[in-house]
């Protein structure tokens, strides 16, 4: 291992609206931080090179990788995890929709697809199908085939515009 | 008692209706509990040494390193634990001749694939087990690799295993009728050879276990994600020494499996025997590079296939020959012979034809080994049949539609026997096909295909039908000796304030299982929904059963569910008659409530029944049964499957200068029986099409001749993105299997079977008027421009 890498940082952040204070390995990725050291497990680990999606969370605002950013990175940043999300109703359309039109199976995509598509309606307008599908393709799902998903997408798009 | 299915006001009527899963909500808040979600006192971690090789001799392990480095605890050689795990060989006596070589849990002298463990690291994390990994120095000699399907049979190609002769696992060949007789005769005959390509299931989830050896209890815990809990207890005793009733398998939530945790993993049984060692629990976590590489591939065919007809487009003959190869072992208990076996089984499987002959090679192969992924064999058949079908059209200048109206078996010839010998109780091949033409409007999508061309805009549209296995009896793992049950049972109990619990051996693995049992005890017993908690997945807990595959959970799981909650609802009546002095058949159960039945007056709400029976029993008749808890098994006797039917459409965009192809639309009629809940079966179908289109399109593992895998990452495996699916419509024709009371057959595996022949089939469709043909899947823009002869050579 490398020396750098071995060495602890201190870091202080945000997460889900509490003030963590942590002393890590300058390896340690976020997601990794987040669920072994925080037990934040509502974000998943599909891949580990940032192509599935699945650990799709909030920093400062934007939707991150959280196995692309070493927690270091984080230092002095705002996260937010599903589990904050959850708590704080931040999503809480959004979900309900993804529960009544079945847009989830075994939901292991599915915190991190959620993120993805707030990240879309939050840049406001209703979004046609198109725009939709391409927005989630950084998102990968094996279960559903997508159509539910921009479905419920569509319809709290609909929702949050009247 | 009977259910009056076709009343949709009738009492508690949820079988029928689309609920929301209770599980979902939980699942939108990141509440889920996978595996890797869970962390046991003193677990460590373990990583795998995986071999570079695709065929090497283990000359060594220098283990020194990796010992001292920080964090790691221990390592294991194949030698290690072959002292406390016994190898396993997958055979299956009914498909005769089928043979392997033992496979130990990590292996011993000789590595035959490349990502074979050959040595296991333990440590405090996964990282420093990742790091020890890499310290561990292997001494590898390289062996000639065996890599083509086609020669590796022939006398100069190495041997993988000397002690078997030869590299053939398995040769089935079935014959009907006079083929070469029919061809003979015949009008048109036409051949075409199909190759699919060999793919693997990308869980989003990878395969994950925590195994816990207790030694104060000489038991093993084991939290798995799979899809066959019972199946999985068996081995683990079996291949550890430990009686069955020590070992507990625990599932809690899967992140998708699709067929891939159904199978017996090397590396998951030494992490159970490194627990059983080490008195720890141990926790298991592939990566993705090792999904890539040690999840079951599945789906490597090449199959020439003939068909024979007359001059009205009769279908006189079929004959396939197919040739598959599935690494260097037949994987354990269902064994890797399966899939050429239902692909004899299933071609020509829609059509009423009489001379079939289909016959199956089955070679060892040092790559990955292949098995069972969902719809087994199926979606090789339908491309196949409905490749050769469409081409057979072709050749008559007959609309791919009324080919198939002219040789669908008849909505009323059933029970019907095929050529191939599987027997079907019901289908309705052709009030599908009229559905679908009327969904997709397809004189109105002909006219749109004619108007885009005269633009230069090259669309095609593809049909194909297929049927489905589903419901599977003990003919098809457990005559050949494997502990697998067909079985299932299930539990509902109800507690004091007349909440029902329902534990079921079928498993959820996302698809809605839990909904479903939840809605059948529902009606069953006469109580909201709501009232019923559903717990699957746990070996100690629920009866014995078989779990998730060849979709069996709502037929099977679902019967055995409903008729226990019938039975509980008679218990609760004969109690309450008692209560109430009145007969229990003049009684009911309606919203949890016990209602006189003819005037539908309520009497006594459950949770007073409840009440007196669990705290005041004393004022019942001494002799009265009071057993709120009933258990009741299924099984399916009178067909071994319950087959399925359904017809698939697609819609098509080809450009001829990239070679890109947009999906523009995707239909789907299907017949899965009775609908218990028709959101989940319409999205257990709109997945499983995307899971088709993928291997269609985009899904292959793809190889070096050297036996290097060299795609195994995300980034170059390509499965289908939200931006590339169609919209999907799905619509369905009920024909209920007469065999249980519920009526229901599977629908986890009709969009999988039937979507790679209507994509290609639409590709073809499309690129028929330029010449072009395409039969080699995925269906790249490489292969297309290929075919278009813009880009040279093959």
């Amino acid at each position: 291992m490398n020396e750098v890498f071995s060495a602890l940082v201190d870091v202080t952040l945000n997460v889900n609206g509490e003030a963590v204070s942590a002393r890590v390995p300058a390896e340690r990725h976020l997601i990794d931080f987040l669920r072994l050291d925080l037990g934040l497990t509502g974000s998943h680990v599909g891949c580990e090179h940032g192509v599935c999606g699945a650990c799709t969370l909030r920093v400062n605002g934007d939707i991150v990788r959280g196995c692309l950013m070493l927690v270091v990175q984080a230092d002095g940043a705002e996260i937010w995890t599903i589990e904050g999300i959850s708590d704080t109703d931040g999503m809480r359309d959004l979900q309900d929709a993804f529960v009544a039109r079945n847009a989830l199976q075994c939901g292991f995509c599915t915190p991190g697809m959620l993120f993805a598509a707030d990240d879309l309606l939050a840049q406001g307008g209703v979004p046609g199908r198109e725009e939709i599908r391409e927005h989630l393709s950084g998102n990968y799902c094996r279960c559903t085939g997508y159509e539910a998903i921009v479905d419920a997408v569509e319809t709290v798009a609909r929702g949050r515009a009247q | 008692m009977t259910i009056d299915f076709g009343n949709p006001d009738r009492p508690n009527s949820y079988i029928g209706r689309s609920v929301p899963r209770p599980n979902a909500p939980r699942l939108v808040e990141g509440r889920g509990r996978y595996v890797d979600d869970i962390v046991l006192p003193r677990m460590l971690h373990v990583a795998f040494v995986r071999s570079p090789h695709a065929h090497a001799r283990i000359d060594g392990i220098d283990a020194g390193a990796a010992l001292a480095a920080a964090g790691v605890r221990r390592v294991f050689t194949g030698e290690d634990l072959r002292e406390v795990c016994t190898p396993w060989v997958a055979v299956l006596a009914h498909l005769k001749g089928l043979k392997s070589a033992p496979q130990h849990a990590i292996a011993v002298d000789r590595a035959c694939w490349v990502g074979e463990a050959v040595a296991a690291v333990v440590a405090d994390s996964r990282a420093a087990a990742e790091d020890g990994a890499a310290l561990v120095d292997v001494d590898y000699t390289p062996l000639p690799a065996v890599t083509d399907m086609r020669s590796a049979l022939a006398p100069d190609t190495p041997v993988i295993h000397p002690e078997l002769g030869d590299n053939l696992a398995f040769r089935r060949l079935h014959e009907a009728g006079d083929v070469e007789g029919a061809m003979a005769s015949a009008h048109k005959v036409i051949k075409a050879r199909f190759k699919t390509g060999r793919h693997t299931g990308v869980c989003l989830e990878p395969r994950s276990i925590l195994a816990d050896y207790n030694r104060a209890e000489r038991t093993l815990t084991v939290h798995h994600s799979t899809q066959a809990p019972h199946m999985m207890q068996t081995v683990f005793a079996q291949h550890l020494d430990l009686p069955e009733g020590k070992v507990r398998v625990i599932c809690g939530d899967v992140g998708g499996s699709f067929g891939i945790k159904v199978h017996v993993y090397p590396d998951e049984v030494a992490t159970a025997a490194i627990s059983r060692v080490m008195g720890r629990p141990i926790k298991f976590i592939a990566d993705r590079v090792e999904s890539f590489s040690t999840d079951i591939h599945a789906r490597d065919h090449e199959i020439d296939g003939t068909i024979a007809v007359d001059e009205t487009g009769r279908i006189l003959a079929i004959d396939i020959d197919d040739w598959t190869a599935i690494g260097p072992y037949s994987v354990y208990p269902r064994t890797s012979a399966i899939e050429g076996n239902q692909v004899v089984n299933l071609c020509g499987g829609p059509y009423d034809f009489q001379n079939y002959r289909a016959q199956t090679t089955v070679v060892f192969q040092n790559k990955t080994p292949t098995c069972q992924y969902r719809a087994v064999g199926h979606p090789i058949a339908a491309a196949v049949t409905e490749g050769l079908v469409d081409f057979a059209a072709e050749a008559l200048g007959m609309d791919p539609v009324e080919i198939r109206r002219r040789n669908l078996i008849a909505d009323d010839a059933y029970p019907f026997t095929a050529p191939t010998n599987m027997r079907f109780e019901g289908l309705s091949h052709h009030a599908s096909l009229d559905r679908l033409l009327e969904i997709m409007d397809y004189e109105g999508l002909r006219r749109d295909q004619a108007e885009a061309r005269e633009r230069g805009v090259v669309r095609g549209i593809g049909i194909a039908s297929f049927i489905e296995l589903t419901n599977p009896s003990p003919f098809m793992y457990g005559i050949g000796g494997a502990r697998i049950s067909a079985q299932d049972g299930c539990t509902v109990r109800m507690d004091p304030d007349g909440s029902i619990v329902a534990l079921s051996g079928v498993t959820e693995q996302g698809q809605g299982t839990e909904s479903m049992l939840a809605q059948v005890v529902a009606e069953g017993v006469g109580v909201p929904i709501g009232q019923v908690k559903v717990i699957t997945g746990d070996t100690q807990v629920t009866p014995y059963g078989g779990g998730t595959w060849a979709s069996r959970g709502a037929g099977i799981g679902g019967e055995a569910a409903l008729q226990a909650g019938l039975a509980l609802r008679r218990s609760i009546l004969e109690v309450a008659g008692a209560m109430l002095q009145a007969a229990p058949d003049t009684l009911d159960i309606r919203d949890a409530v016990v209602v006189d039945m003819a005037s539908g007056g309520e009497r006594l709400p459950l949770a007073e029944i409840g009440r007196i029976v669990y705290f005041r029993g004393d004022t019942l008749p001494r002799d009265l049964p009071r057993e709120l808890v009933q258990t009741r098994h299924y099984i399916t006797s009178e067909y071994p499957f319950a087959f399925t039917n359904g017809v698939q459409a697609s819609y098509v965009e080809v450009d001829p200068d990239t070679g890109f192809i947009r999906l523009l639309k995707h239909w789907c009629v299907e017949d899965c029986g009775r609908v218990i809940n028709p959101q989940l079966v319409d999205e257990q179908i709109r997945g499983g099409i995307v899971q088709g289109i993928g291997g269609a399109l985009y899904e292959e593992c793809i190889y070096d001749p050297d036996g290097q895998l060299v795609n195994a990452s995300m980034a170059e495996y390509l499965v289908p993105m939200a931006s590339e699916m169609p919209d999907m419509q799905i619509a369905h024709v009920e024909t209920p299997t007469r065999e249980s009371t519920l009526g229901a057959k599977g629908a986890g595996e009709a969009g999988t079977a039937g979507a790679p022949a209507a994509v290609m089939n639409a590709i073809n469709d499309a690129l028929r008027p330029l010449g072009a043909r395409v039969t080699e899947m995925p269906f790249t823009p490489e292969r297309i421009l290929r075919a278009l002869g813009t880009v040279a050579g093959d």
